[in-house]
């Protein structure tokens, strides 16, 4: 078995919650002094609090504290994380060198535009590259991630119709049953109603659903290119042209561009705007679960109602364009999510001219190599050349064997590995959506595919194996159920 | 490339094993005319290791940065101490490089983390819950709002015109989209919220505190104004000034949010921040973004903990989600979660403590400069000065001499344009605060 997980067993010591290891007068950080007069809290704020209750711990308890929870937690770096439609890359080193530079880290938001040229500098490099990436005519960095990349693109198709009159009467958005769930969220965030689109069995847009589903109505298709299936659209070029034919706009949700870089452009195949997943595609870390970076693309029909401010040239310089009548208006706070926007341009400047188009051709050499190692044991949904992901079943083991793709999943954990997505795309029974990407070796997919061949065995073999799985974590299967039923979402001194 | 690690050989291997003859051949399905021809792309050259830190190096030094000069910006992101733990521990891989805990066996770490930051965050806003974190304290505001209208079943927020304007921006831009309609109350005249007018019809009452003056908002004040209205109270919150001003949740406040970057998040030209979001218990269920849950094991009696209360979220209920957020701010979160571990009860004490000392001393070495006070109300961390010259013209002045002077206010407040907003912090020394009084002197002389 390998060992990746193997560091932090169940037979250590359990990790205590920081506030049972608090203790009175303990301090972490040396925290500054002012040496200005002191002066009466009362007089100047009225009442102050004095029930603060936050732990007291020094600074060396508290890296332990630390240092332990990283040991019971799974990130790229520990191993294979080959997460379907999360683009679990590399995330390089250099990336956090540079946005760690004073120069970039140390900006605030509310200085003067011109003290920052450096940053419109970089700014408007990721989204010169991006145009050219993408094929689409403008980007905005403003989105903080994906899910707000999707709702500021349906703002700018709003407003677009607004400015034709037809705001009220494009009322509704097409989204595919294989769509990820922020595409129906994400329209009914703006005010749309949301109308299905059926797939095909081959895997495709059905074309004849979408096209009893055209009318004045509609004002959006939204569209996941490649699909949640991992397969390539066919049709993508007709598909647009019958939606803007209805007088509809067509939105390409991005998050598998990885499948496209260098090799294919959006913005060519007929869509109308895009959001892109930074820290997918273009490498900045996942964090966790954020931040996410989530830029849009758009056709110059959609520009004046671009978010402000606008980065944007204007002659030799570039400056940030805050004064334009038809935008949407603000969708954060300041900028976007700068630092990130720094990681991507190093990214981006790593592969250059010379070398971007690797990257969408090793991700989908990985996926189909999986794939083809696996189709005795976990045939493919479709037959198939697959682009960055290949969407397995596990349909034969729940039918024969009474185990389910998430029984598969957890007992890969026992064998060292991240398990991939299940039950996503909803379209696909006990599905497994695995996504390499172009960073893994051959001999990491060899041993993934291994295991989850042997896996494969225990399940018609030995299949107590898998329903208790993982066993070798610090903690079993949770009762999620529990969770909703006894809500405990913060401790308190009686809460444990 | 280093990223990719493929050989000739692993390429050949794996094309066999697939049974295609090039790598081009995965891509049949990509239309012909759609695919770029090789070096087509108009992009710069790679560069590499070196040459690409040297070049990021090269354009970071056109920026002014705030270790080049002395900053008294504030306006919603502040200059605060990162204690040196911060780093270490957001850096480590094996948070840095996660997914989202969707796998909580193997997620224990985090999840412990952000259960630990949840607690946090909710008890410095005297708040029942906090969830994992938001996108960053305008988005977090607005979506307090727009959960505030869901709850009351009304199409209508009322906002203080003394809340941050781009919060503001932000929350006016996700109203038109939804159909909302925002009415405001006035606050430029007195420098706090004037509460008299009849909110009637509306589903909450968003207010700041301490306001984008700086100025403390009588919170008892607007919690009666929203009872009236049968509306909820909205507060958005400083985290800093809440360790020691009486927490919005003392006063009864239905939903709390802020921004969270004065807790060990870097400046970062604004992004990426955090938002904090905490609300009453009753209102668990409306909550927008993930939340934390501690559990035991289906099969155990181990503690631990998982995502909960997902079926608000969109991948499970799509159209009908309670929002279409899908990521927090989980890497910030957990920088702030150390941040408010590292300074503890004392510590955050101490940061406000010297804030209100250090802001006190500016306010009267700036005055005794020449600038005016605007405003009379208790204040923070932040204030409002008049000048007799144009603010823009002196900021620019006092730049030239290495201080960041604030905020002029005429680009927000028409009615404020001889005025600038200062903020000072708990770095900010004696001796920094006597120079920027002195040059100020020069520069109105």
């Amino acid at each position: 078995m390998s060992n990746t997980l193997g560091f932090r067993t169940k037979r250590m010591p359990e990790p205590r919650l920081i506030f049972e290891q608090s203790n009175k007068g303990r301090i972490g950080c040396n925290v500054p002094v002012a040496d200005t007069p002191e002066v009466n809290l009362a007089a100047i704020l009225g009442e102050t609090r004095s029930d603060l209750n936050l732990p007291e711990i020094g600074e060396l308890e508290l890296l332990r504290h630390f240092t332990r929870l990283s040991h019971i937690n799974y990130g790229i770096e520990t191993g294979f994380y080959p997460l379907g439609s999360c683009t679990m890359k590399y995330n390089p080193k250099i990336n956090e060198k540079t946005a760690g530079l004073p120069g970039f880290a140390n900006l605030h938001p509310m200085q003067p535009v011109a003290t920052i040229p450096g940053a419109l500098e970089i700014l408007v490099g990721v989204q010169d590259m991006l145009k050219e990436i993408t094929g689409f005519d403008e980007i905005t960095l403003q989105p903080l991630a994906g899910a707000h990349g999707e709702m500021t693109c349906l703002m700018l198709i709003k407003a677009y119709f607004e400015s034709r009159g037809e705001g009220k009467q494009r009322h509704v958005v097409l989204v595919p049953d294989s769509a990820h769930g922020t595409n129906p969220a994400s329209a009914a965030r703006c005010g749309y109603d949301v109308k299905p689109i059926p797939t095909t069995e081959e895997g495709n847009t059905d074309m004849e659903a979408l096209a009893a589903a055209l009318d004045g109505s509609v004002a959006a298709l939204m569209l996941t290119n490649p699909s949640t299936l991992g397969l390539f659209e066919p049709n993508i070029e007709k598909i647009c042209e019958m939606v803007h034919a209805a007088g509809g706009q067509v939105f390409c949700d991005g998050a598998n561009m990885n499948a496209m870089v260098g090799t294919t452009r959006p913005g060519d195949h007929g869509f109308d705007c895009m959001h892109l997943n930074l820290h997918k595609t273009f490498s900045t870390p996942h964090g966790g679960g954020g931040p996410g970076c989530g830029a849009i693309g758009l056709k110059s029909h959609l520009e004046p109602f671009l978010p402000g401010p606008v980065i944007r040239h204007e002659g030799e310089t570039v400056i940030a364009d805050s004064d334009r009548p038809q935008s949407i208006g603000r969708v954060s706070g300041f900028y976007g999510q700068f630092l990130m926007e720094v990681r991507a341009y190093t990214y981006l400047r790593a592969y250059g001219k010379q070398k971007m188009a690797d990257i969408s051709r090793f991700s989908v050499l990985n996926a189909n190599y999986v794939r083809a190692r696996l189709k005795e044991v976990l045939p493919p949904a479709h037959d198939r050349p697959c682009m960055h992901e290949c969407i397995l079943t596990a349909e034969k083991y729940k039918k024969e064997n009474g185990i389910r793709a998430l029984d598969i999943s957890k007992r890969l954990i026992d064998y060292g590995f991240h398990p991939p997505t299940n039950y996503f795309p909803l379209i696909v029974p006990e599905c497994f959506m695995i996504e390499p990407t172009e960073t893994e070796t051959k001999e990491t997919l060899d041993e993934f595919c291994d295991a989850l061949i042997e896996i494969c065995r225990e399940a018609v073999e030995t299949p107590d194996l898998l329903h208790d799985a993982p066993s070798t974590q610090i903690v079993g299967r949770l009762d999620e159920t529990l969770a909703v039923k006894n809500l405990n979402v913060r401790w308190l001194p009686t809460s444990v | 490339m280093p990223y990719i690690p493929h050989t000739e050989s692993d390429v050949s291997e794996m094309l066999a094993t697939i049974g295609a003859s090039s790598i081009d051949e995965l891509f049949r399905e990509i239309p012909e005319k759609l695919r770029v021809k090789p070096g087509a792309l108009n992009l710069p050259d790679a560069l590499d290791e070196p040459r690409l830190m040297a070049h990021l190096w090269s354009i970071s030094k056109k920026n002014v940065n705030m270790a080049d000069v002395t900053c008294f910006l504030g306006a919603g992101i502040y200059d605060r101490y990162i204690p040196a733990s911060v780093g270490a521990v957001i850096s480590r891989g094996e948070f840095l490089t996660a997914y989202t805990p969707y796998q909580p066996e193997a997620s224990q770490g985090y999840l412990q983390a952000i259960y630990e930051f949840q607690t946090m965050v909710a008890e410095l806003y005297g708040m029942d819950l906090a969830n994992a974190s938001m996108y960053d304290g305008a988005t977090s505001m607005a979506e307090a709002a727009i959960m505030s209208t869901s709850i009351k079943h009304r199409e209508k927020v009322t906002i203080s015109e003394a809340v941050h304007p781009h919060y503001r921006q932000v929350l006016a831009t996700y109203c038109w989209s939804m159909g909302i309609e925002i009415e405001t109350l006035p606050a430029v005249s007195g420098g706090l919220t004037d509460l008299s007018a009849n909110s009637e019809g509306t589903s909450c009452i968003i207010i700041q505190y301490p306001n984008f003056f700086g100025g403390i908002e009588d919170l008892a004040a607007a919690r009666e104004a929203a009872d009236k209205a049968g509306a909820l109270l909205v507060v958005v919150a400083d985290p800093v000034a809440c360790a020691l001003l009486k927490p919005p949740g003392a006063f009864g406040a239905d939903i709390v949010v802020g921004e969270g970057q004065p807790m060990g998040v870097a400046m970062g030209l604004g992004g990426p921040v955090v938002g904090l979001f905490t609300c009453k218990k009753e209102f668990i269920r409306q909550i927008p973004g993930r939340i934390v849950g501690r559990t035991k094991e289906a099969h155990g009696d181990k503690p631990g903990y998982v995502m909960t209360l997902r079926t608000r979220e969109q991948d499970i209920r799509r159209e009908k989600a309670t929002s279409n957020i899908c990521t927090n701010e989980a890497l910030m979160a957990l920088a702030a979660t150390v941040y408010m571990i590292a300074l503890g009860k004392n510590g955050m004490r101490k940061v406000a403590t010297s804030t209100v000392q250090n802001t006190q001393y500016a306010i009267q070495k700036l005055t005794e400069a020449g600038a005016t006070l605007h405003y009379s109300s208790k204040v923070f961390g932040e204030f409002v000065l008049s000048l007799p010259k144009d603010p823009a013209v002196v900021r620019d002045a006092l730049l030239k001499r290495g201080i960041l002077a604030g905020l002029p206010l005429g680009e927000f407040y028409p009615e404020l344009a001889d005025s600038i907003l200062v903020a000072v912090t708990e770095l900010r020394t004696k001796e920094e605060i006597e120079t920027y009084a002195s040059a100020l002197k020069e520069v109105l002389a």
